[in-house]
């Protein structure tokens, strides 16, 4: 269980080695100019070459069948190379939504055009107020017709559907669902949000009476939208770790050819041991990211509180790994030129993205009693 | 023969059925198991084993467990020394000691610090001259856990002084029956006084007692320590639900738990007792506390990730992947969560974390807690040491100038 199988071993090495190919830091950078934000050829290659479109998604619906721990290994391979692309919000977050969600039509219809990576689909979750938590949503649907304001969406640039995350307005308890929703309604407008970080793209989508549809049946229980919520951030965790480690990789191979006061600054404890503590942290992460996706694969009931520690754990890492990694680079390291900040860009969008480290540390203490009891 | 885990189910089962009584004499019990080959199984057939891979020693234990089966003694230094005899010592070295660790007529100890050299080891200022047929020890240990009580101990000590200082140094086994030899016990902080200072005036080692040769005591106190921190924290594995079964045998190993584990009583205690944060938590209500359950569950999200780290360590060690640096991962990450931990507890406690004894939290518990932690990033190699190790061997990163280079007698000490 704590191991990897070596089907697994071998799964995370051809990633590695197509992205090592094809997402270089300098066509990364080039990307980060170009409106699109991606490269389709490449993106087109997960599909036709590697066959990692629908890791986790059932061989009915055009996916490998394979399991949540087979996805993080792609996810953390995704983020140790920095990949932009919309794989993430289609064929993770969206994916999710239909598979935990939808009814056996809706996902026959969707997933296997997704897992193909012929259409893209995202989640519009977020909105203006109260955004820091995740769960404070407050628009609703009504009479399958949707006018509101999604913002911070993902890749809603390149979309070809919306799956808006909104209240159903008919139903007494105002409960969460999720409704889907086509990019070419008349109704829908797309602006791109700036962020800081410039290889994971985000969008405000307005809607104005836009038709949708509600993934689902009515009467299935509310508990899908927690859920989804979880799924994303061990999702993110497995690729925030990847990061993490790539920081602190490039670092320690920094230290070793920098010279100062005669000598290697990587024999300098303050470095050294700047670096040990970060592997231990960085390890820890890790753990906390594999033992989340296992539980996930597993159906284990302790998994709300596996997903909270996976992500309050990879945020911290990732960001001490990127605040270390510019320090020990020294001057250097705060310049455009150097890619650390590219990293570290991507570490700060992903820690406030599904749940700051406070977030989820808060609710941990209230999923702990299952946690406990194993 | 290659072993299974139903092979071993069935053989330690019919063992056990066969010879297993509660009301046995304890050393007859544990004799029994040593010849048989059922207390230390992953060691050799000729010494006391039965060759088993360690993965199925979780296995080995079940079944001990399941009838309250008494095992060898197991506690203390006395596998650190037990080890080091089968990776180093000659077969009358180990036909004398090994079995007699096992059965736990002899107890053991580590005499490596000394007061001019800890995280130096290979400091060690203590002599050892050879005359006639023995060695003539002179000189000073010190943080010597369990010394008060010990038969014999693990002796580092310098046999030449003109070499190298990691190249002068020989491993000897110490008896402490013998005029030479002077323990003196230190008053901890904590108030407890489980380590010593151990004096030698011409205290005698035969010849025969040395392991190795002459200049092999660096590579072999490694030994050691690479076992030690592969135990580090599991002094306490031990602990058998008791109560469940009754006879005779549990009253011999209550006497002997009572002095022999006598100075680990705190040592759970060091490590932060994580498991009695949450319970009082709920009772005081500092589970409400906002800046509290930040705090609490930083610690909870360390341990169950040490845990998982620790396990996947394992893990990948059974998939005949080589042994990674967990020891000293482990070790550091076993500080951080004591520190954080003796945080969490003071939250908890507020201005009750001042007070100790029986009218305080826990009737002392806090307070003995508060005042061992410290210890954990001291003992067995400090955190510093670990960052060093982690950081140069895992890592890659370069080692610092050195100053202690050259014959021994010209490095500058203390
Ligand atoms: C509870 C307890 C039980 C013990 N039991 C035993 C025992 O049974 N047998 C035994 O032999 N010893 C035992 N020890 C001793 C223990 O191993 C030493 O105390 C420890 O290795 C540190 O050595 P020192 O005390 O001489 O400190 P020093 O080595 O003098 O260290 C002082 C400080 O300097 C730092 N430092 C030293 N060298 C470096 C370096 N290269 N880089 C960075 N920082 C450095 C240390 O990290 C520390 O913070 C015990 C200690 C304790 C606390």
């Amino acid at each position: 269980m704590f191991a990897f199988t070596d089907e697994q071993l071998q799964l995370r090495e051809s990633v590695r080695r197509y992205l090592i190919d094809h997402a270089t830091v300098s066509r990364t950078r080039e990307l980060m100019d170009e409106s699109a934000g991606f490269d389709r050829l490449s993106f087109q290659g997960l599909f036709n070459e590697l066959g990692i479109g629908g890791v986790h998604i059932p061989e009915e619906y055009g996916g490998a069948g394979l399991s949540y721990v087979e996805l993080s290994i792609v996810l953390e391979e995704m983020g140790r190379a920095l990949y932009p692309s919309p794989y993430l919000s289609s064929n993770v977050f969206a994916a999710n939504a239909l598979l935990l969600i939808g009814t056996s039509e809706q996902k026959a219809e969707w997933l296997p055009s997704i897992t193909s990576g012929e259409r893209l689909a995202t989640v519009a979750l977020y909105e203006e107020s109260n955004r820091s938590i995740v769960a404070n949503i407050e628009q609703s649907v009504t009479d399958q017709s949707f006018t509101g304001t999604k913002s911070f969406v993902l890749d809603a640039n390149v979309a070809d559907v919306f799956i808006v995350v909104a209240r159903d307005g008919f139903d007494p308890v105002n409960p969460l669902r999720f409704w889907l929703a086509h990019s070419n309604d008349s109704g829908i407008q797309t602006i791109a949000m700036e962020s800081i970080d410039s290889t994971r793209r985000i969008g405000r989508v307005s809607f104005e009476n836009v038709k949708v549809e509600r993934l689902g049946d009515r009467n299935q229980d509310h508990g899908g939208f927690g859920k989804f919520i979880d799924f994303a951030s061990v999702a993110l965790a497995n690729e925030m770790v990847g990061g993490a480690q790539w920081l602190l990789e490039s670092s320690v191979e920094y230290a070793n050819h920098r010279v100062q006061f005669g000598r290697s600054i990587s024999s300098m404890q303050a470095i050294k041991h700047k670096c040990a503590d970060l592997l231990l942290e960085i390890e820890l992460a890790k753990s906390g990211a594999y033992r989340a996706a296992q539980a996930i694969a597993a159906a284990d009931s302790a998994f709300p509180a596996y997903a909270s520690i996976a992500k309050a754990a990879a945020n911290d890492a990732y960001m001490q790994a990127a605040a270390d990694a510019i320090q020990i680079h020294g001057g250097i390291g705060f310049t455009w030129d150097n890619d650390t900040h590219l990293w570290f860009k991507r570490a700060k969008s992903s820690q406030v993205l599904f749940g700051t480290s406070e977030f989820h540390r808060d609710q941990l203490l209230d999923r702990i009693a299952v946690l406990e009891a194993d | 023969m290659e072993w299974t885990e139903a092979s071993v189910r069935n053989e330690l089962r019919s063992f056990l059925e066969a010879n297993w009584d509660p009301n046995s004499d304890l050393l007859d019990w544990r004799n029994k198991l040593i010849d048989a080959g059922w207390g230390m199984p992953s060691w050799p057939e000729r010494w006391y084993g039965r060759d088993m891979p360690q993965s199925l020693l979780s296995v080995v234990a079940e079944e001990f467990a399941s009838v309250g089966a008494v095992t060898v003694a197991r506690t203390g230094i006395r596998l650190l020394a037990a080890e080091t005899l089968l990776a180093h010592g000659n077969d009358a070295q180990r036909e004398r000691y090994l079995r007699k660790i096992l059965t736990g007529e002899e107890t053991w100890c580590q005499l490596f610090s000394e007061p001019g050299s800890g995280s130096d080891l290979a400091g060690s200022t203590t002599r050892a001259d050879l005359v006639g047929d023995h060695w003539i020890i002179n000189g000073q240990k010190v943080w010597t856990t369990s010394a008060h009580h010990a038969d014999f101990g693990l002796l580092l000590a310098r046999h030449d002084w003109d070499i190298p200082k990691h190249q002068g140094l020989s491993y000897f086994i110490l008896n402490f029956h013998q005029a030479g030899v002077e323990v003196h016990p230190l008053r901890q902080m904590n108030g407890h006084a489980s380590f010593n200072q151990v004096f030698f005036n011409d205290a005698k080692v035969p010849r025969n007692d040395q392991i190795g040769s002459s200049g092999d005591g660096w590579q072999i106190a490694m030994t050691t320590l690479m076992h030690e921190r592969r135990n580090a924290g599991n002094i306490f594995v031990e602990a058998r639900r008791r109560g469940d079964f009754e006879g005779l045998i549990y009253e011999h190993e209550a006497e002997e738990t009572k002095v022999v584990l006598a100075p680990y009583t705190w040592y759970p205690l060091r490590a932060g007792r994580v498991d009695i944060v949450l319970p009082r938590a709920s009772d005081t209500g500092a589970i409400n506390n906002p800046a509290a359950r930040q705090e609490i569950a930083k610690l909870m999200i360390m341990s169950r990730c040490a845990e998982w780290t620790a396990l996947r360590a394992r893990a990948a060690q059974q998939q005949g992947q080589p042994q990674g640096p967990e020891g000293s991962l482990g070790k550091l990450a076993g500080s951080n969560i004591a520190r954080q931990a003796a945080k969490v507890h003071t939250l908890i406690s507020g201005v009750d974390a001042m007070a100790c004894g029986n009218d305080s939290p826990e009737s002392g518990i806090i307070a003995e807690i508060l005042l061992s932690v410290p210890a954990i990033s001291i003992a067995g190699g400090t955190d510093e040491i670990q960052r060093n190790i982690i950081s140069e061997r895992v890592l890659g990163m370069q080692k610092e100038p050195r100053m202690d280079t050259g014959p021994f007698k010209d490095v500058r000490k203390n």
